[in-house]
């Protein structure tokens, strides 16, 4: 088959099963964009800004079981996508991005629209192409999807040159069904010995700890996971990327750990003789101070990546590996094992962890007469029936949504943990509700961060998508005025968000339904009303208590039992 | 530690910038940085000469395997192996005794005089780092013009090699 470059592109991308692209069209992708036209296989969104781009396949990605695509032009597209791209990048999420380039011929003349693309994007994707021969874009493009969906999952960019999808010069193409790589191998299976010493630690512990992470979530291991902890009756807490990986209303679960997880889960990091870390990477929001974390831990990590392995903390038995497949040989093992875990140690460190959790560290003001975020995510949380796909932007709300929305399922928790990228709430929305057609979709947000990609709100009128925008409204950048009491006198340098716009108005105005809730006892009301319009898009304005701060917080610095505790909370 | 880390890399447009921007954007240090193609046109050999705990040394190794254009790798320092350098010096030769003195450091050290002007000698130098180097302080008094280092080569002793 004889086709252009751009037929390739577009005919190669229906092969590999892409059904959406999120993109903005521009000069260099124009031969690209006239190609989506002549056909309907391929959905296109069209964004507003190509940040949202970015966003929206990521949304797209984490709920779809498959890589979001994106396509911008050259130039400013690709400069205003690079935020999003970096995005994906930190959270490990599989997206192939096109980008279209000057022609080859004045590539390096500075010419109009013309950004290095590959150089700007080297060190936030996880590895990137420039196609130079039309031949070339179905083999680009397929090693591009490999890349992305495999190993650790990232973003990949490819970056094609105007003349190399001229619609006047035609090359064969055929759809290359497999393709390898003598540089790329990643390790799925962990290695054997390893696992079976990891199993005999584990079994020989007497206050063991599971700590997991979006690993388990991009492994699709929540189910293995879950088989495991409640063989062993053992404690589980979760970084902010791998919540949903074990279901949070379970007894067995401890709640976040880190900057602003629980009393109980952080307590137990510190006090724990095996820490069993599987597929989260010991960031260091959630390490507190490297030289006492885990002071007495033996410690076990499964993930894929090698280099997330004794990163920054030296750990015991590394196991290189996907940690689907790793669990699966854990719990075979364990099967199959006469030994198991000493059940009076075991309950005596029960104990201990019970004592920890009733200090009920996510306590809040019920009585309020103003409206306090923790209540609305609870009553969030409960009107839909912990089912909804969740999106944040960063901040207090982003911390709030991850203690207070008890996530059973995988894959319901979508939100910018490596980067903290205020604007991501909103265009993930889009990605998720488009992915999940008929879904609750609610993005948990603040004024602040809405703002930054709130112009989406016409390309959700557009494609009718209904999702529920949930903004804490504190009139402040809460997060920042949080560190400036607590570590800079109370000085709020420009944290207040002044001069805010009318949001019922802009929603309106926009299409949409506007609603602005300003006491307590109207919260599960709109709620529900809000709800009860499924194909609407509904932007509710909570006018929350503006000091209202995120508790437990380990500062920086600080190790794990160095918690600063809510006011609320029953001191032990 | 100093280490000698080779390098097998897709001899593809852009490979070196993936290895020195991964050098600069993790804060570690390259002390030098050979890059060459093999007999495979198709692959390049790096030498690469850096510096660091063996925490820092363990992390390079993994982020340099993780870049995809990375095919093979081999931390010399771990194994028996040669090492070697190609210098080219050109030093003041003005008088006599500035002359003599030259010529009598190259032969000491195994180098050649490749080029001569009426107040300059170029010196052609291969050795190991330190043996360079101890070149350049014997030198003393004599002034350099100019000095150009190849940075470190480095291949295993014996049977170990690195190779597809
Ligand atoms: C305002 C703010 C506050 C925050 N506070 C906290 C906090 O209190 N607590 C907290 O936990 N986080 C917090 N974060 C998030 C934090 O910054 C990190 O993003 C997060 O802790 C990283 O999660 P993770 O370790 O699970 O790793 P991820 O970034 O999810 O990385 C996944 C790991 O799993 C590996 N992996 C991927 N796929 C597989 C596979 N198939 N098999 C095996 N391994 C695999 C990867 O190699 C990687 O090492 C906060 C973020 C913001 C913006
Ligand atoms: C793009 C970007 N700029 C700046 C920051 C730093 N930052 C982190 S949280 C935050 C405040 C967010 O305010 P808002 O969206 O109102 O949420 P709140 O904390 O009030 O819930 C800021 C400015 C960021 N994370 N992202
Ligand atoms: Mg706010």
């Amino acid at each position: 088959m004889e086709l252009s470059g751009a037929e390739i592109l577009v005919q190669f991308l229906k092969d590999e099963g892409v059904e959406c692209v999120f993109g903005y069209p521009g000069g260099s992708v124009l031969h690209i964009y006239d190609e989506l036209y002549k056909q309907d296989e391929i959905k296109h969104i069209l964004v507003r800004h190509e940040q949202a781009a970015a966003h929206a396949a990521d949304g797209y990605a984490r709920t779809s079981g498959k890589p979001g695509v994106v396509l911008v032009t050259s130039g400013p597209g690709v400069t205003n996508a690079v935020t999003g791209i970096a995005t994906a990048y930190m959270d490990s999420i599989p997206m192939v991005v096109i980008t279209g380039q000057v022609p080859t011929a004045v590539i390096g003349s500075d010419a109009f629209q013309e950004v290095d693309t590959v150089g700007i994007t080297r060190p936030c994707s996880k590895h990137n192409f420039l196609v130079k021969d039309a031949r070339d874009i179905a083999s680009t493009l397929k090693k591009a999807f490999h890349l992305a969906t495999t190993g650790r999952p990232g973003p990949v960019v490819v970056d094609v040159p105007k003349d190399v999808t001229d619609p006047g010069v035609k090359v064969p193409y055929s759809y290359p069904e497999t393709i390898s790589m003598r540089s790329y191998n990643p390790r799925v299976k962990g290695n054997a010995r390893q696992i079976r010493r990891a199993v005999s630690l584990i079994l020989s512990a007497k206050r063991p700890i599971i700590y997991s992470g979006g690993g388990v979530i991009l492994s699709g291991a929540a189910d293995s996971l879950t088989e495991l902890a409640r063989m062993l009756g053992v404690p589980v807490t979760s970084t902010l990327m791998g919540l949903g990986g074990y279901p949070a209303t379970d007894r067995q679960f401890l709640g976040m750990l880190g900057m602003h997880g629980t009393y109980e889960a952080n307590m137990a990091m510190h006090e724990c003789d095996v820490l069993i870390a599987i597929g989260a990477r010991f960031d260091d929001r959630v390490t507190g101070k490297i030289e006492q974390f885990c002071p007495d831990a033996k410690i076990v990590h499964i993930d894929i990546d090698p280099a997330s392995i004794s990163k920054t903390v030296k750990v015991d038995i590394p196991i290189v590996g996907d940690v689907d497949s790793v669990l699966t040989e854990m719990l075979q093992l364990l099967r199959n094992s006469d030994s198991a875990l000493d059940q009076e140690e075991l309950k005596l460190w029960w104990e201990l962890i019970e004592r920890w959790r009733a200090t009920n560290c996510l306590a809040y003001d019920h009585d309020s007469e103003l409206i306090k975020p923790q209540f609305v995510i609870e009553k969030l949380w409960e009107i839909t029936g912990g089912d909804a796909f969740i999106t944040t932007d960063v901040g207090q709300h982003q911390m709030w949504a991850a203690q207070f929305y008890r996530f059973d399922k995988p894959n319901r928790f979508v939100t910018s943990g490596g980067l903290g990228t205020m604007g991501f709430g909103l265009p993930a929305a889009m990605g998720v509700q488009i992915a999940n057609p008929g879904s609750s979709v609610a993005c948990i947000t603040g004024e602040g961060s809405i703002q930054m990609c709130i112009q989406e709100l016409s390309t959700c009128f557009q494609y009718m998508l209904p999702l529920k925008i949930i903004n804490l409204n504190n009139r402040y950048l809460g997060m920042v005025r949080q560190w400036q009491e607590f570590f800079y006198g109370s000085r709020y340098s420009h944290s207040y968000m002044d001069a805010l716009p009318d949001f019922v108005k802009l929603a309106e105005s926009y299409g949409h339904v506007g609603i602005c809730i300003q006491s307590p006892a109207d919260v599960e009301g709109a709620l529900r009303e809000a709800f009860s319009m499924k194909d609407r898009l509904v932007f509710l304005d909570f006018i929350t208590d503006q000091t209202e701060n995120v508790y437990p917080m380990i500062a920086a610095g600080k190790a794990h039992h160095e918690m600063e505790m809510s006011p609320k909370s029953v001191l032990i | 530690m100093r280490h000698i880390i080779s390098i097998l890399i897709e001899n593809e447009a852009g490979a070196l910038s993936r290895v020195a921007g991964l050098f600069s954007a993790r804060g570690y240090n390259i002390e030098s940085l050979s890059v060459a193609p093999t007999e495979d046109a198709s692959l390049s050999r790096m030498t690469l000469v850096t510096r660091g705990s063996e925490q820092i040394i363990e992390q390079i190794t993994k982020q340099l395997n993780k870049l995809v254009d990375v095919v093979k790798l081999l931390d010399l320092t771990e194994g028996e192996h040669i090492e070697r350098e190609i210098m080219l010096i050109k030093v003041r030769a003005a008088s006599n005794g500035e002359r003599e003195e030259v010529k009598r450091l190259a032969d000491i050290f195994r180098g050649h005089i490749l080029d001569v002007s009426r107040v300059t000698y170029t010196v052609e130098l291969t050795g190991d780092t330190r043996k360079l180097d101890s070149f350049i302080r014997a030198l003393g008094d004599i002034p350099i013009l100019e000095t150009v280092r190849c940075g470190s080569m480095g291949i295993p002793r014996g049977e170990r090699s690195l190779h597809l």
